[in-house]
C-alpha cells in the first residue's frame, strides 16, 4: 500500500476541508460585492445548530442543511441591515453578529449537546470514479456530498463571476459602486443579495459539522473555522477556484500534521490551523503585490450621491 | 426618508443615544429573558438585591470591570490607530502565563514579586500583540485575522502548559498549576472578592492612556494615523513604529488584565474558560460604547461589569444559563452600532428632489 498515505491525505484533508471551502465560497461572494462580513464565525455556529435542530427533529438530514441555509441567511441578512443600510461599521457589525451568534446557540443548544444525530447525512461512495488511480479512492470513496456541493459551487461561481453578465454586476458594485450606480444597478440590492448567499454557505458549512462530519452538536463547534474561512478567502485572492485549491492545502496540513502526533502533545496539533492561518496570510502577502485581488471598495458602506 | 451626513454631535447627545442604545439592550434582553420562561420582573428584583443593594455584590460589578477596563482601554486606544486588535484575550492569556511562570519558579519576595509578575504580564501581552501589528505594517496581512489566530494560540498554550509541564505535583487529577505561594497574592478588599491592586491599575492605566493620547507625541500620531492615513504619511509619521508602540501598550494592558485575574482571584493558572470568561473579546463592546476614548472605558467596563455579575446572580437565583451574558453584551453591542444612525447622519424626512 505504497499510496496509503497520500490516499488519506487527499481523503482526509478533503473532508476537513468541506466546511471552510463553502463558508469561504459564500464569503468570496459578500467580500465580491464590498461587504466584509466578519461574523461568519457566528453565522456558521448558528447554522449548525439549526441543522441538527431540524435534522433530528424531523429524521431527515436534508432538511437540516437547509435549515441551516436560511438560519445562516437569517443571520447574514441582520449583518446587512447594519453595514449595508445603516451604515454602521462594517467589523464591528459582524464581530458583533459573531458574539450573538456564539452565545445565542449556547443558550438555545442546550437540550442538543451530548445527543447523537439518529440519522447523519450518508456517506457517497462513486462507483468507477472511486477506481481512478491516485485520486480516485481519495476524492470519491466515503465522502460528503456536501462536499461535492461545495466543489460545484466553486466551479459554477467561477464561471457566474468571470463569464456572465450578473458576475460582471457583482464584481462592479464591489469595485466602483458610484460608477455601477450610474449605470443604473441597484447596489444595496446586489449586496444584500451577496451577503445572504455568504450567510447561506456559512450555514450550510455549519450543518456538515453537525450532520455530518460529527453528527452531533457542542457548544461552539465551529472553533473558529470561520475565521478561518476568511482567511482563506485573502490567501484565494477572492477567486473560488483558488479558494478550493488553499482550503484543500489546509485541509491536507492539518491531517498531516497528525501524523506527527507521536512526537508532537496533542495541545500543539490542536493549534496547528491557527499558526498556519497565520502562515498562509504571510505568504500570501510576500508572494504577490499585498491588495492583489481584493475589491477595490471592499469594507467601505455606499451611500448613495456621497462624495469621497 | 433619507440620511443626510452631518458633521461633529454634540457629545451630550452621543452620550444621551449611547446611553438609549444600552437600555434598548437590556430591554430586548428581559423579552428574551421572558422567551426562554423565566419572569422578566423577577429577574430586575433579584439583580437589583443581589447586585446593586449589596455592597459584596456591588464588589462583583468592580471584579469583572478590572479586567474589562484594562483591556478595554488598550483596545480603545489600538482601534483609534486602526489596529484591529481582536486578540486582546489572548494577551490576557499570554499576560496570565507569565505572571504565573514568575509567581511558582520566579525569584522575588513581597511587593517585589507582584511588580515583576505585572511587568513580565505587560511585556508578554505586548509582544503578543507586537507581532500581528508587525506584520500588518510590513506585509498588510489581515490584522483582525491574525490577532484572532493568536487567540487560539494562546489558548492552546495555557492548555498545554497546565497539562504538561506546568501541572501541579499536588493536583493529582486536575489540570492547572500548584497554588502560588502567598507572596504572589494581590490583597483583597476585606469582606470581598475584589483584588483592589486592580482596580488602582485599571483606573492608572485608562488615565495614563488617555494623556497619552491626548497630550504625547505618539498620541498624535496615533490620531493621524487614525483619522487621515493620507496625511500621517505627508506629516512623516513613521507608521511601523506608531503601531507597535500601540500595539505594545495594547496587548501590554490586555496581559495586566490577566496578571490581576491569576494574581487577584486564582491563585494559579487553570483552563483558559476558568481565567477568562471572554473578558478580551467583550472588551471589545467596552472600547465600542466608550467610543474609543480611554478614559470613558473606565465607566463602561464598569456597564458590562454590571452585565457579567448580574448573569452571575441571575444563573443562581433564576438557573439561566452563562451564555445569556454573552447575548445581552451580543445585544448591546448591535444597538451600539444602530445608534451610530442619528450619531453620524440627519434624518430627513422629506423625499429626495433631483
Amino acid at each position: 500500500m505504497a499510496e496509503s498515505w497520500w490516499v488519506s491525505t487527499l481523503a482526509r484533508g478533503l473532508a476537513f476541508s468541506a466546511p471552510l471551502l463553502l463558508a469561504a465560497l459564500g464569503e468570496l461572494v459578500a467580500e465580491r460585492s464590498g461587504v466584509i462580513n466578519l461574523g461568519v464565525e457566528g453565522m456558521m455556529i448558528l447554522g449548525a445548530l439549526a441543522g441538527f435542530a431540524a435534522a433530528d427533529a424531523s429524521g431527515d438530514p436534508w432538511l437540516g442543511v437547509l435549515a441551516a441555509a436560511a438560519a445562516g441567511t437569517l443571520a447574514a441578512l441582520v449583518h446587512a441591515f447594519f453595514s449595508i443600510t445603516l451604515r454602521a461599521n462594517t467589523y464591528v457589525s459582524g464581530l458583533a453578529l459573531t458574539m450573538v451568534g456564539l452565545g445565542l446557540s449556547g443558550l438555545l443548544g442546550k437540550p442538543f449537546a451530548g445527543r447523537p444525530l439518529a440519522h447523519p447525512l450518508p456517506k457517497l461512495d462513486i462507483p468507477g470514479l472511486s477506481a481512478i488511480p491516485w485520486l480516485g479512492p481519495g476524492l470519491f470513496r466515503g465522502q460528503s456530498a456536501l462536499l461535492y456541493l461545495g466543489l460545484l459551487a466553486a466551479l459554477l461561481l467561477w464561471y457566474f463571476l468571470y463569464r456572465t453578465r450578473g458576475g460582471i454586476t457583482l464584481r462592479s458594485v464591489g469595485e466602483n459602486p458610484a460608477a455601477a450606480d450610474a449605470l443604473g444597478v441597484n447596489v444595496y440590492r446586489v449586496r444584500y443579495l451577496a451577503t445572504a448567499f455568504g450567510g447561506a454557505m456559512a450555514g450550510v458549512a455549519g450543518a456538515y459539522l453537525s450532520v455530518d462530519y460529527r453528527p452531533s452538536w457542542t457548544e461552539g463547534m465551529t472553533a473558529g473555522m470561520g475565521w478561518i474561512a476568511l482567511a482563506i478567502v485573502i490567501f484565494a485572492a477572492w477567486d473560488p477556484l483558488r479558494a478550493v485549491l488553499a482550503a484543500f492545502l489546509f485541509g491536507a496540513f492539518y491531517h498531516l500534521a497528525y501524523r506527527f502526533q507521536a512526537y508532537l502533545a496533542p495541545e500543539f496539533l490542536k493549534m496547528t490551523p491557527y499558526l498556519f492561518t497565520v502562515l498562509f496570510l504571510v505568504l500570501s502577502a510576500l508572494g504577490k503585490s499585498v491588495r492583489l485581488g481584493a475589491p477595490e471598495a471592499l469594507g467601505r458602506p455606499y451611500l448613495r450621491g456621497e462624495r469621497e | 426618508m433619507r440620511l443626510v451626513p452631518r458633521g461633529e454631535a454634540p457629545a451630550l447627545f452621543v452620550a444621551a443615544v449611547s446611553l438609549l442604545a444600552v437600555l434598548l439592550a437590556f430591554a430586548a434582553s428581559l423579552v428574551l429573558l421572558a422567551l426562554y420562561g423565566a419572569s422578566p420582573w423577577e429577574a430586575i428584583a433579584v439583580v437589583y438585591r443581589g447586585v446593586l443593594a449589596d455592597p459584596r455584590g456591588f464588589a462583583e460589578v468592580l471584579r469583572r470591570a478590572v479586567p474589562l477596563t484594562l483591556a478595554g482601554a488598550g483596545l480603545a486606544l489600538a482601534f483609534r490607530a486602526q489596529f484591529w486588535n481582536i486578540g486582546a484575550e489572548g494577551q490576557l492569556l499570554v499576560g496570565a502565563v507569565a505572571a504565573s511562570g514568575v509567581a511558582l519558579f520566579g525569584p522575588g519576595e513581597g511587593v517585589a514579586k507582584l511588580v515583576l509578575m505585572a511587568a513580565v504580564a505587560f511585556v508578554a501581552g505586548g509582544l503578543w500583540a507586537m507581532v500581528p501589528a508587525y506584520l500588518k505594517a510590513r506585509l498588510a496581512v489581515n490584522d483582525v485575522i491574525t490577532t484572532l489566530m493568536f487567540n487560539y494560540v494562546a489558548i492552546y498554550l495555557v492548555e498545554w502548559l497546565i497539562h504538561g509541564p506546568w501541572k501541579g505535583k499536588s493536583v493529582f487529577g486536575f489540570a492547572y498549576t500548584d497554588r502560588f505561594p502567598a507572596s504572589a497574592w494581590l490583597p483583597l478588599w476585606p469582606g470581598t472578592g475584589l483584588a483592589w491592586p486592580g482596580l488602582v491599575m485599571a483606573v492608572v492605566a485608562a488615565a495614563l492612556l488617555a494623556w497619552l493620547l491626548g497630550a504625547t507625541k505618539l498620541g498624535f500620531e496615533v490620531r493621524v494615523v487614525g483619522e487621515n492615513p493620507e496625511a500621517a504619511r505627508y506629516a512623516g509619521v513613521r507608521a511601523l513604529s506608531t503601531l507597535l508602540q500601540v500595539a505594545l501598550l495594547s496587548g501590554g494592558v490586555a496581559g495586566l488584565a490577566g496578571f490581576v485575574e491569576v494574581a487577584g482571584t486564582h491563585h494559579r493558572l487553570l483552563a483558559p474558560l476558568q481565567i477568562s470568561l471572554g473578558y478580551g473579546y467583550t472588551a471589545i463592546i467596552v472600547a465600542w460604547l466608550g467610543r474609543n476614548r480611554p478614559l470613558a472605558t473606565l465607566l463602561t467596563g464598569l456597564l458590562i461589569g454590571f452585565v457579567f455579575a448580574a448573569g452571575d446572580v441571575a444563573k443562581v437565583a433564576l438557573a439561566t444559563p452563562f451564555q445569556l451574558v454573552q447575548v445581552v453584551n451580543g445585544l448591546i453591542l448591535f444597538f451600539l452600532i444602530a445608534a451610530e444612525v442619528p450619531i453620524r447622519y440627519r434624518v430627513v424626512w422629506r423625499p429626495e428632489r433631483g
